[in-house]
């Protein structure tokens, strides 16, 4: 199926860092345009939540700021429309809030929690790592917190620096007992989003915050679920395997149109749950091309992309032509000025695409 | 939420509908002056009968008015000024207001102290001897439900006795006993009724108890058997049920406290007649996790009863190296919470104060914190020699001269309730029980290996699956490397 590149990403608007290729036909978008309004991510997780709210009487939306709107708006409206019990802002304390969150979720309530930047969540950590993640486990399944679903704006931004650019999806995909879900686009991130809610185990949503304005597209207007641990293929290819999730995707996708004209067939996935990931597509698609690349914003050692590299070498070892790549940020706290830097850009990742595909 | 099934047995159901007040003039306590309503968003409900109303005093009524030594003389006076808590009646000439609403201004520099000219008063009903104090008030108790109560102390802590036994002999691997705050447990559970959710620390098994969790079913739980409703996973102690709306202990300390708030949010709003209430030690008043939870419940108006056990020690550390406030009490009022000092060991004052919170609690949605004083007379837990950090004559006069059983038989005894018979036959009848319940326990095979990759998530993904199939490989290669008793 040939999805444009429109479709799997979204129109991204011009940015400093670089600008995006639409591989789409005018006639294509006309008729999508007529069809589906056209949302950036941020209405598409507002559009999610009015949902999840409109369909659960027993779901809540807290955290800091949340009640007007939210510092990204995306919870704009939900308040006036819900009542100031259902949606709330809460205390500034991270801890409190995912513990008072694990609370709610306990007695079977939906509690959508906002963790303002992922950058604040570490107060959180041990709540999610030592209860929320094993609230069902201890208990021998008497009682779960599954209604729980913690979100949190993550990723490079172009000047947010230390604290508000990170991206610690790592760290949580070390905990066995919760799921890590990251979207790509804006109608990945509603379908997605509401998975995450009506799942019955705690969840982590990083939602990558570059794309809260920039990422636009058409968005379905009701009510769908997209499936998790599910990985996507999204660009179809024969001689490199490509994995990656989020914002990354898109700069991913750059280097495939580039590496096309050097002949180069690359094969893009995105992730999108984190844990438990999709290893059997992956693992089909490095039988196909015999070739792997990860990239990720998040520092390179230790990463998720390490993971990958560990499983698919474990399964593929015999197919592999060449070491598996992994193009991600440096080892160091996520700078400012540097930023340029530190990113996993396109033509870090074509150099590897091709030094990979020559070696 | 499973609501408990179980109906409260005849007497207490009739204690349930019972509320009288026992003496009626006024008592040792601080002169009360009710509260006057804030100014910001007042709560829902107010209507709290007046004889809770007039329990409320103002919080800073022992506030201290004293000089630091350093104060510079220019100024008149360093006094600290009692000031109303809300500028009403104060002329607006006189006021400021800044965000969160007015307060009257003054010229005068002055600090709040430090610490109040005489710490929180502690509220106690019986004395030592088991007798009522003049004029103390307290919530009438009738002869089924005190022999219940006190029934309920030997069983805890006889069981804590054979079990702590049980696993000096090497039969179980782990225990906390939960000795000298046998009031604390059962007083408390006795105030409560079964539809109000319980978050625990770890030393209040005696709620279960109260609650109908069977000794079989503790002992379950300690040997990790295919009986234990935690499938094995968890070191003893960490009971849980579902059905008795106990939520299953984690050894993590003050985590529960903000899981508490939320589920009390939730019982706000789903309108239920019924709180939450949730335990924590001296130590746990220190995590984070506590005060975020009662910032939380007091700005949400969650219906939570926070009961403090300040024992007096967090393993080794004395409270002089816990905090430097007047206790745990002090702090309620720091963030907007109604607060009370209890004798934690006198099981009167326990059932009276809690049930009154618990009536505040739902009547008015508004937590409640109560701080009940006491000692831990048994070791932190079996991993603990308690000797080696404070004196064996100390311990032992907790646990004879100030143990809150024996008080608390001295006032059935006194009313006729009680005997010598009664006493020896309870005694051993539990006792009996309670090694058959162990014999039994060890002997029930262990969970099944399959119960090491359930409930991780609510179905096992694929890694979990695939990880099973290769340890049953492994197992079947190197049975040696297992354990024999739990079958695959």
């Amino acid at each position: 199926m040939a999805t444009t590149s429109t479709q799997r990403f979204g129109r991204r608007l011009a940015s400093s860092v670089s600008r995006r290729r639409l591989s789409s036909s005018a006639g294509e978008i006309a008729v999508q345009r007529s069809q589906n309004p056209s949302l950036n991510l941020c209405s598409a997780i507002n559009q999610a939540l009015h949902i999840a709210l409109d369909t659960d009487p027993r779901s809540y939306v807290f955290g800091e700021d949340v009640s007007f709107g939210g510092v990204f708006r995306c919870t704009v409206g939900l308040a006036d429309r819900f009542g100031k019990s259902r949606v709330f802002n809460t205390p500034l304390c991270e801890q409190g809030i995912v513990g008072f969150g694990i609370g709610l979720a306990a007695m079977g309530n939906r509690a959508i929690a906002e963790i303002q930047f992922a950058d604040y969540i570490y107060p959180a950590f041990d709540q999610i790592v030592n209860e929320a993640a094993k609230f069902r486990y201890r208990s021998g399944n008497q009682f779960n917190c599954g209604g729980l679903t913690i979100r949190a704006p993550y990723g490079a931004v172009g000047h947010g620096g230390h604290y508000h650019s990170q991206s610690p999806e790592a760290f949580f995909c070390h905990v066995p007992g919760i799921k890590v879900v990251i979207p790509r686009s804006p109608s990945q991130a509603k379908g997605l989003l509401i998975s995450c809610i009506r799942d019955p185990n705690p969840i982590v949503f990083f939602e990558p915050k570059w794309l809260y304005r920039l990422a636009v597209e058409e968005v379905p207007e009701h009510d769908y679920m997209l499936p998790l641990s599910e990985a996507e293929v999204i660009r179809e290819g024969t001689d490199i395997t490509l994995v990656g999730w989020g914002a990354q995707l898109s700069i991913m996708e750059e280097a495939c149109l580039d590496a096309e004209n050097d002949g180069i067939s690359c094969e893009l996935i995105d992730l999108k749950t984190l844990i438990p990931w999709d290893k059997e597509t992956v693992e089909a698609s490095v039988r196909k091309t015999g070739r792997l690349l990860i990239s990720h914003e998040a520092p390179v050692t230790g990463g998720f992309g390490a993971e990958i590299s560990a499983s698919i070498v474990e399964r593929c070892f015999l197919r592999l032509e060449a070491p598996v790549a992994r193009i991600c940020g440096l080892d160091t706290p996520f700078p400012l000025v540097f930023e340029p830097f530190y990113l996993p850009t396109k033509n870090k990742i074509l150099d590897a695409i091709k030094s990979t595909v020559n070696y | 939420m499973a609501l408990c099934k179980r109906k409260p047995r005849g007497a207490l159901k009739h204690i349930v509908s019972q509320f009288e007040l026992l003496k009626q003039n006024r008592s040792t306590l601080p002169s009360l002056i009710s509260a006057p309503k804030p100014t910001a968003a007042a709560s829902s409900s107010s209507s709290s009968s007046s004889w809770l109303s007039k329990l409320i005093c103002d919080p800073r009524a022992n506030w201290v008015s004293r000089t630091p030594l350093s104060s510079p003389r220019r100024f008149e006076s360093t006094v600290a000024e009692k000031l109303p808590r809300f500028a009403n009646g104060v002329p607006d000439s006189l006021t400021l207001d800044f965000p969160g609403g007015k307060v009257a201004f003054t010229p005068k520099m002055s600090f709040i102290s430090e610490s109040p000219k005489e710490r929180a008063h502690c509220y106690r009903v019986l004395d030592e001897d088991g007798q009522p104090l003049a004029r103390s008030s307290f919530i009438q108790v009738s002869e089924q439900v005190a022999v219940r109560i006190y029934n309920e102390m030997v069983t805890l802590q006889t069981m804590d006795n054979i079990f702590y036994e049980a696993q000096r002999q090497g039969r179980i691997s782990f225990y906390v006993t939960s000795m000298g705050e046998e009031a604390i447990n059962i007083a408390s559970a006795a105030a409560l009724t079964f539809d109000d959710l319980v978050f625990p620390q770890y030393r209040e098994p005696g709620v279960l108890l109260w609650r109908g969790f069977t000794l079989q079913e503790f002992a379950n739980q300690c040997f990790g058997n295919k009986a234990d409703y935690g499938k094995g996973r968890q070191m003893p102690v960490h009971y849980g049920s579902s059905k008795l709306n106990y939520f299953t202990v984690s050894s993590t300390i003050a985590t529960q406290i903000p899981h508490a708030v939320g589920a009390a949010y939730s019982l706000k709003m789903d309108k239920k007649d019924a709180c939450v209430i949730t335990y924590f030690g001296d130590g746990g008043s220190s995590e984070g996790d506590f005060h975020a939870a009662i910032n939380f419940a007091a700005v949400r108006e969650a219906p939570v009863i926070f009961i403090c056990r300040n024992n007096g020690w967090a393993i080794s550390t004395p409270t002089s190296d816990q905090f430097r406030s007047d206790g745990i009490v002090v702090k309620g009022p720091a963030y907007g919470v109604r607060s009370i000092r209890v004798d934690g060991n006198d099981a009167l004052a326990m059932y009276s104060s809690v049930r009154a919170a618990r009536e505040m609690a739902i009547g008015e949605q508004r937590p409640i914190l109560i701080e009940a004083l006491t000692y831990r007379a048994g070791h932190h837990s079996t991993s603990d020699d308690s000797t080696k950090y404070r004196p064996a004559n100390e311990i032992e006069w907790w646990r004879t001269a100030r143990d809150p059983v024996s008080r608390l038989r001295k006032w059935i005894v006194s009313n006729g309730w009680w005997s010598e018979e009664a006493e020896s036959e309870l005694r051993s009848n539990v006792r009996k029980q309670l090694l058959h319940a162990i014999q039994v326990a060890e002997r029930v095979e262990k969970p099944p290996i399959s119960d090491l990759f359930t409930d991780v998530y609510d179905v096992p993904p694929l890694n979990l699956r695939e990880q099973e199939m290769s340890l049953r490989e492994t197992i079947k290669r190197y049975p040696q490397d297992y354990p024999e008793d739990i079958p695959a």
